[in-house]
């Protein structure tokens, strides 16, 4: 296998004197869905949110080859990597459109011409929905909105947190098969879920996360049928 | 009181208003992007009405000087900053900004000084130096603390008001001075006589606001700062850099202060400290449109200047008490109509 396109080593992350995650390596390589499952509070989104630059870490991500452990979260945008963080964090008093053009702030504008064009095929309803403020549409239109910005950017990583949370069973289905979608596209992708058999289902590799540690990884077609996590994360439903 | 008298009155409110609903704008725009609450903003009128002035009388103002040495300090924030990425683009692109433009205009300044500059050159000129003021103002100042609380911000405002207040005094002493008008032009109609220079200001406002609203509709940089102002973390994560939104909100503030300096200084004597009495009218408008409307900033201030012509006419010796004191019930309704609301923290 060729060098990861991210690779985490030996990641740490403290709010203050307690330590959320501890110990985390990981691997994305390109073309590749990866998954992090675990329940609340298992350190998945303090992960995301470090690797993006938001929160401090201590360890080593390298990116595309590139040791990005000092990167502001402006440069890691521009390097590739992107995040759709737990709450959006979409521009509410602007259009759908203005959002999108945002996600291409870093990119010329011919390119962002294409990405229109990829972001409208991918969420019809975006366009229709163009000049809607972003903080009148519902919530899984703002979660596409929110996917939508963030490849507008054309990333070469993008970073899910939760991308189901709080949503109708038909939208979240809408969101997987997007996802697996981008996958086709050339992009990568780096999804945290609680939802863990919607993602095990799409994703290549797959580690579980418990109490800021990962316990188990491997193919997410193995860890779908591992005794403790069918017991711990799956339920009944798979069985 | 006849018609002419309050014909009179009125026209002088909305001269003056019309220079606040500027501040109060650029009050607005500063906060909604960096949670400063730009005490700052009246120096901004002085130093463009006084090296206005100055440029007019045929020297060269200290303000020049003063953005030459700021582009230093400003290039080695920002080079101790790059210290660990040191790319030649990266320092080239600094050298730039906070040596090549600050020394260009230093050289212009030089260049043009005590020559029969024309009024539009010396403007121009002006503008320049108020900008570069700005600019490297926010880089010195509050870009290193730009995450911190609004608490500590605005002490940080209130220290840079008094040290360029001071250095006002410095560069003009403490005698007024005034400029030559824009335009000398008057027009009648019946009883309303309109100088050439408050039709400027009216011109001048208005186009301002236009284009401040085309800015901030159509261009991607106005976007960039309404995205900042509404979701910071949003905004950088699309790669919107908040030190660029700053820098930028600082300078439309900066070049908005120096403007209204330009404009009144043919009216009114100016001195090293009379911009802090006309930006603090400039805050009551915007405190009035919550520190976030436009349109409610600037329809307060054509208030704040009426209130002001008609006090100052009967009882001239309470104007600024009366113009202060409209804050207060402000305040008050403000604080029973809106819950209490936690800090953002970044």
């Amino acid at each position: 296998m060729s060098a990861p396109l991210l690779a985490v080593s030996d990641v740490h992350i403290s709010y203050g004197k307690v330590e959320a995650v501890r110990s985390v390596s990981l691997d994305v390589s390109a073309n590749q869905i990866v998954t992090i499952i675990g329940a609340n509070g298992a350190g998945k989104t303090t992960l995301l949110n470090a690797i993006m630059g938001i929160l401090p870490l201590k360890g080593r991500v390298t990116f595309g080859g590139e040791d990005m452990t000092s990167f502001d979260i402006e440069d890691r945008v521009a390097a590739g990597l992107s995040l759709v963080p737990e709450h959006r964090e979409l521009f509410g008093t602007m259009n759908v459109e203005d959002n999108l053009q945002l996600g291409a702030f870093r990119i010329a504008k011919a390119t962002a011409a294409q990405s229109f064009e990829r972001v409208y095929t991918l969420f019809p309803r975006l366009k229709e929905r163009r000049k809607q403020l972003a903080g009148t549409l519902s919530g899984g239109e703002q979660q596409m909105l929110a996917m939508g910005r963030a490849l507008m950017g054309a990333p070469k990583l993008l970073m899910l947190d939760e991308p189901s949370l709080g949503l109708a069973p038909i939208i979240v289905s809408d969101i997987f098969r997007t996802v697996g979608e981008l996958r086709a596209a050339g992009v990568s992708v780096l999804l945290v879920e609680q939802n863990a058999q919607a993602a095990l289902k799409i994703a290549d590799h797959a580690y579980v996360m418990e109490l800021g540690e990962f316990v188990l990884d491997g193919p997410a077609a193995e860890i779908a049928t591992n005794q403790q996590v069918v017991a711990s994360y799956l339920g009944f439903q798979h069985a | 009181m006849n018609t002419t008298i309050l014909l009179f009155l009125v026209q002088d409110g909305i001269t003056n208003g019309a220079i606040y609903a500027l501040l109060g704008l650029a009050l607005v725009l500063v906060f909604a992007v960096t949670r400063v609450i730009l005490i700052p903003q009246g120096e901004f009128v002085t130093y463009g009405a006084l090296t206005y002035a100055t440029l007019s009388a045929g020297q060269v103002p200290g303000t020049a000087q003063l953005a030459a040495v700021m582009g230093i300090v400003a290039f080695g924030l920002d080079l101790y900053l790059a210290r660990k990425s040191l790319h030649a683009k990266r320092i080239l692109r600094a050298f730039a900004v906070n040596i090549a433009f600050p020394f260009a205009i230093l050289a212009l300044t030089y260049a043009l000084a005590g020559r029969h500059n024309t009024i539009p050159v010396n403007t121009a000129l002006s503008l320049l130096i108020v900008a570069a003021i700005g600019l490297f103002l926010y880089r010195i100042a509050f870009q290193p603390i730009a995450h911190t609380s609004v608490l500590v911000l605005l002490i940080a405002s209130v220290g840079c008001h008094l040290a360029m207040q001071g250095f006002g005094l410095v560069f003009f002493g403490a005698e007024g001075l005034r400029g030559p008008a824009v335009s000398n032009a008057a027009l009648t109609i019946g009883p309303l006589s309109f100088s050439g220079q408050s039709l400027a200001v009216y011109g001048i406002t208005v186009a301002f606001i236009v284009g401040l609203w085309l800015f901030f509709d159509y261009t991607l940089y106005g976007k960039a700062l309404r995205a900042t102002a509404v979701n910071r973390l949003g905004a950088r994560l699309v790669g919107i850099r908040t030190s660029l939104s700053g820098q930028l909100a600082f300078l439309l503030a900066s070049l908005i202060g120096a403007i209204s300096g330009i404009l009144i200084v043919p009216i009114t004597t100016l001195y090293y400290d009379t911009g802090f009495l006309i930006g603090l009218k400039g805050f009551i408008a915007a405190i009035i449109g919550g520190l976030i409307s436009y349109p409610i900033t600037a329809v307060a201030a054509l208030g704040v200047g009426l209130v002001e012509a008609f006090s100052s006419f009967y009882a001239s010796n309470f104007k600024e008490v009366i113009v202060f004191t409209l804050i207060i019930p402000v305040l008050v309704l403000r604080s029973l109509a809106a819950p209490e609301v936690e800090e953002e923290q970044d």
